[in-house]
């Protein structure tokens, strides 16, 4: 096992965290009713305490001196390694509730797997993370269930969320020399072992849903080396300007 | 925006159509860790049990206070009125001796 593998892959399960709780946060002050500005505010501070765990241990791991601030606020699009689906807009409630639950469902999974990890930090970070994800997947399945099911209005708002996205959800089970490397080690989980697990639960909740399943073609990929879409660029500008702005600065 | 789903599959309590444009009014009773018995935390809007239950979670349990938390549907629960007062507690003020404390503790029992 080499360093810099697992460092990738704490980066990448560290950015997921951090771009999708960020755009989970821009709901604050937004939300359809008081009760699920709260849910969604928790949800996202969830998110972002498990990415400052995984983005101190990357930095532990890698030994360059970079805290968890450093990696979050002075990297620059081309060094995350986050998902793409977890960058791309907010959308309306339907697209952020269908997204939260289609990520949390395999995060769910992938941190059940890294409890085991043989890196004790990563495993304590993960039996805390299967708790929040739990509740995530509790609290939006019971939203999917009840948009699709719903009204005329919620029902289509939510299927066409779901067909914008399905073409976003391979990458996250594709499997590289990275992933190959630390699940080998038995510091991490090679995520395409997760994907039949996750459209079983995902199918069984979209059916409630009375929701069609996209039929899967071709998948978008790129987060993982650095290729972004043009989303998050602009939403790290936002994210990173304070500390950027103010260098040192604490609060 | 109102009920969400179809009557076949909301548990929202039956009855009246809320007051104003909100959802349903649920009543929130929370357990704190020590055992205690619950006690009225709030209240808050759901359509549903389940939602009403997470929303408790969300919004009166996330710092730790509860081990155990009620939802109930606040139209089902029936109140006195303040006009009630004086039947309802009064009776109690003049009658000393239906406090245990108006008995002197017999010698040799232990307070």
């Amino acid at each position: 096992m080499t360093a810099p593998a697992f460092f990738q892959y704490l980066l990448r399960l560290g950015d997921d965290r951090l771009v999708l709780g960020h755009r989970v946060s821009e709901w604050c002050g937004h939300g359809p009713i008081l009760e699920e500005d709260i849910a969604l505010a928790n949800i996202s501070l969830d998110l972002i305490g498990e990415a400052t765990l995984l983005l101190k241990l990357a930095g532990q791991t890698e030994k360059k001196g970079r805290s968890e601030d450093a990696l979050a606020y002075f990297r620059d699009g081309i060094d995350f390694r986050n998902a793409l689906i977890v960058e791309l807009p907010k959308g309306d409630f339907g697209f952020t509730i269908v997204r939260q639950y289609l990520f949390s469902v395999y995060s769910l999974l992938q941190m059940e797997g890294l409890t085991r990890s043989s890196n004790a930090d990563l495993a304590g970070i993960a039996s805390k993370a299967v708790k929040e994800s739990r509740y995530h997947v509790r609290h939006c399945a019971e939203w999917v269930i009840t948009l699709g099911d719903g009204t005329g209005e919620s029902h289509a708002r939510v299927q066409d969320a779901l067909n914008d996205m399905w073409r976003y959800t391979g990458e996250l089970f594709m499997a590289d020399d990275v992933d190959r490397e630390v699940a080998a080690s038995g510091l991490g989980v090679d995520p395409s072992t997760l994907s039949d697990r996750w459209n079983a639960e995902v199918s069984r909740v979209l059916d409630e849903a009375t929701l069609a399943i996209p039929k899967t073609g071709y998948m978008q990929r790129g987060g993982r080396e650095g290729k972004h879409t043009e989303h998050l660029g602009h939403m790290l500008s936002e994210m990173q300007i304070v500390a950027r702005s103010h260098p040192g600065a604490s609060w | 925006m109102t009920d969400l789903r179809d009557s076949s599959t909301t548990s929202t309590s039956s009855g009246a159509a809320p007051s104003d444009s909100q959802w349903p009014l649920w009543e929130v009773f929370v357990q704190p860790p020590k055992g205690e018995a619950h006690e009225h935390a709030g209240s808050l809007h759901a359509v549903s049990a389940e939602m009403a239950l997470q929303n408790a979670r969300d919004v009166y349990a996330r710092r730790g206070e509860a081990v155990s938390i009620w939802v109930v549907p606040s139209e089902s629960i029936t109140a006195s009125t303040p006009e009630d007062m004086g039947p309802f507690f009064d009776p109690g003020n003049d009658k000393p001796y239906r406090h245990p404390q108006f008995y002197k503790t017999p010698r040799g029992v232990r307070v």
